[in-house]
């Protein structure tokens, strides 16, 4: 325990009131830990201004969400209309509904950004493998939460899409259908799915979401952030033990970021008054439809942020698993061929029960373990990258094509999500899907091919 | 720390309690993980629908909600009966021999899948992940369909295809067939869904 301090008898009120608290809760530790003593590099660039922006939209999250509860009502025979209530009748409703809707949007853009700046830029890792790990669970949180909560409007999209999310986990063998019911707690998706979802969406998701936001940010203050030198800045420090490179958040980053909130609140405000639905993107068209049982509408598809890896999940048919085979089967040769010992054998021998695996279960099951896969695979990142430099600034030119190909592959299998099924939408999402994976998993080998440049002592700052 | 060595009496208590306290923890979930299955009144809720088929045209299709899925009762024309013939080679189950226990009942493992050839009645949920499939009952070449098309179902979500007998078409992510739900005719116009023996 610190010592008992005591503020001077002629001290201000605040500063004793202040000493008073620091006594018995650490305010100004925590205060400066974190803000005035907490010491980013000073290379920051626009890339870093998307962690404090998904914290902006978390608080506006729950915030409105908090207020929508008051009015909502989660009972499948009034939940359609109690949204529609808030929509007409409730005093100013439909601003926080619809700052809530776009706020859904707005997370997912800032987190993919967010998750990108930290891919380009190395920041997953050594020593900063768990702050990407945190956030990755973040992700999983997000997603769930989002799904969720498109359940609740109780319209035609909620209402299908909920169905198909949910027979997914119908796929696994063996316990599918019993943990599908489990799950939607009727046959079908109905008003027990509906009042569990709300309650996961309200309560459960989000505390466990604000405790790994927690956890995310303590494991990034105890490591240092990285910068897009992808160079440490604690290796170099002057003789108070502060890095020369680094400066404090507050002012500093605080003011750059207030700069990226007063930007990213001119296109979330514009986009909330002019245009929530976002042309279908935001708020499907067809969610303005109340759920109907019997009737799916003639093109459904999940909302933009999902899409992704729902292509992934379509592109998973027959002939996709027998190139999946193909694909285990050329590494199990390789490691034949190309390893020592044991493990030559271990890995034909798991890629002999992989071929066996795909053949015995059904596309649809390993469909469901692609587009897991998709998501689990980034876990494990910090282990994939072999590459001598963390940043792409440093890295051989080819790297940077093989991510300008990752990003336009992950456009791609979005736009595809969001189109009607066709032949040749399922060849190129697959091509994607191939790739997406081979990005990940062909890593170790790929990330240490080319001609790197030297990663220098001291961070590229301009003053300007 | 303290440097005094391990009581391995003491240490052999904490296991204990810790693995009382685990045991425990453990069925304290067992009631909270229970609540997630369906309640007495959902199981309740399965009970047989009527359904009067006398007003259906050939090439008319009426649905009826049995169990809070949709049930199709379609009275196929001649020329969509026949189409089952050339779909045949073009179905992956055509003799419904995948789980016929659960998705055909013995009376509907025919060509037609159905008791009377004329009538199909089949749950219109697609067993790729359960959205119900639109009507494509027109033959001729269409958007997201083959050139071919002898006229069926198309699934919106995954665009799996099934002919007119709801048997799905090979390499389509839906894996088995339309389900057919146990049903008997209690007259020539009342359909039973749900139910197949007379109780």
């Amino acid at each position: 325990m610190a010592d008992f301090k005591t503020a001077p008898a002629d001290a201000p009120m605040g500063v004793k009131l202040l000493t008073w608290v620091d006594n018995r809760f650490p305010a100004t530790k925590l205060y400066k830990e974190h803000l005035s003593e907490y010491y980013a590099p000073k290379n920051f660039n626009w890339w870093y201004i998307y962690g404090s922006m998904a914290l902006l939209v978390l608080v506006i999250q729950i915030v409105t969400g908090i207020f929508l509860v008051m009015h909502y009502k989660p009972d499948a025979a009034q939940a359609f209309a109690s949204v529609e209530y808030i929509m007409r009748d409730v005093p100013w409703g439909w601003l926080i509904r619809y700052m809530h809707s776009t706020g859904a949007s707005a997370f997912f853009v800032v987190v993919y950004l967010h998750m990108y700046r930290g891919l380009i830029y190395g920041s997953y890792r050594k020593p900063r493998e768990l702050v990407w790990i945190f956030g990755c669970a973040i992700f999983l949180c997000l997603m769930a939460e989002a799904f969720m909560g498109y359940l609740l409007p109780w319209g035609q999209m909620s209402y299908w899409g909920a169905q198909v999310i949910v027979n997914l986990f119908a796929a696994v063998p063996f316990v599918g259908p019993d943990l599908a019911l489990l799950i939607r707690g009727d046959y079908v998706v109905g008003d027990a799915t509906l009042n569990r979802f709300f309650s996961f969406h309200v309560i459960a998701v989000p505390l466990v979401l604000l405790g790994l936001v927690v956890a995310h940010i303590i494991a990034l203050h105890e490591v240092g952030s990285n910068n897009p030198d992808g160079v440490e800045i604690k290796a170099k420090k002057d003789e108070r033990g502060i890095p020369l490179d680094g400066i404090p958040f507050h002012p500093y980053y605080t003011v750059h970021d207030i700069f990226g909130v007063g930007i990213f609140l001119l296109v979330f405000c514009a986009i909330v008054f002019f245009g929530p639905e976002l042309g279908g993107y935001f708020l499907e068209y067809n969610n303005f439809i109340p759920a109907d049982p019997l009737k799916t509408p003639p093109h459904i598809a999940p909302v933009w942020y999902f899409t992704p890896f729902y292509s992934m999940l379509r592109a998973t048919t027959d002939p996709m698993v027998n190139v999946l085979c193909v694909v285990v089967g050329l590494a199990g040769v390789a490691g034949l061929v190309g390893m020592k010992g044991m493990t030559r054998f271990a890995m034909f021998g798991a890629a002999v029960v992989g071929i066996v695996l795909l053949k015995t279960f059904d596309a649809k099951f390993w469909g469901v373990i692609v587009m897991g896969g998709a998501i689990v695979v980034l876990f494990f990142l910090p282990w994939l990258d072999n590459a001598p430099s963390k940043s792409i600034r440093y890295r051989p030119g080819w790297h940077k094509w093989m991510y300008a190909i990752f990003v336009v592959f992950f456009v791609v299998l979005g736009y595809l999500g969001i189109q009607p099924p066709s032949e040749l939408g399922t060849l190129v999402a697959q091509a994607g899907t191939l790739f997406y994976f081979g990005f990940f998993l062909l890593m170790p080998w790929w990330s240490t091919i080319g001609t790197f440049k030297p990663t220098p002592d001291r961070v590229n700052y301009t003053p300007h | 720390m303290s440097d005094s060595p391990v009581d391995p009496g003491r240490r052999t208590w904490v296991a204990i309690t810790a693995g009382a306290g685990a045991i425990g923890g453990v069925a304290a979930a067992v009631p909270f993980v229970s609540t997630f299955a369906p309640s007495e009144r959902a199981k309740a809720a399965g009970a047989a629908v009527e359904a009067d088929i006398g007003a259906l045209q050939p090439g008319e299709k009426m649905t009826v909600e049995w169990r809070g899925k949709p049930v199709w009762i379609l009275r196929r024309t001649k020329e969509q009966l026949e189409s089952l013939k050339k779909t045949e080679p073009q179905v992956a189950d055509p003799k419904s021999l995948r789980n016929p226990g659960e998705l055909t009942p013995a009376y509907a493992r025919n060509d037609h899948r159905s008791i009377k050839p004329e009538y199909l009645v089949a749950v219109g949920i697609c067993s790729h992940l359960g959205c119900s499939p639109s009507d494509k009952l027109q033959a001729g070449a269409q958007p997201s369909l083959p050139d071919d098309w002898q006229g069926g179902f198309l699934c919106p979500c995954h665009g799996s295809t099934f002919d007119m007998a709801g048997r799905v078409f090979k390499n389509k992510p839906a894996p088995d067939n339309l389900e057919v739900p146990p049903h008997m005719y209690l007259t020539d116009t009342v359909l039973l869904i749900g139910e197949d023996k007379k109780a």
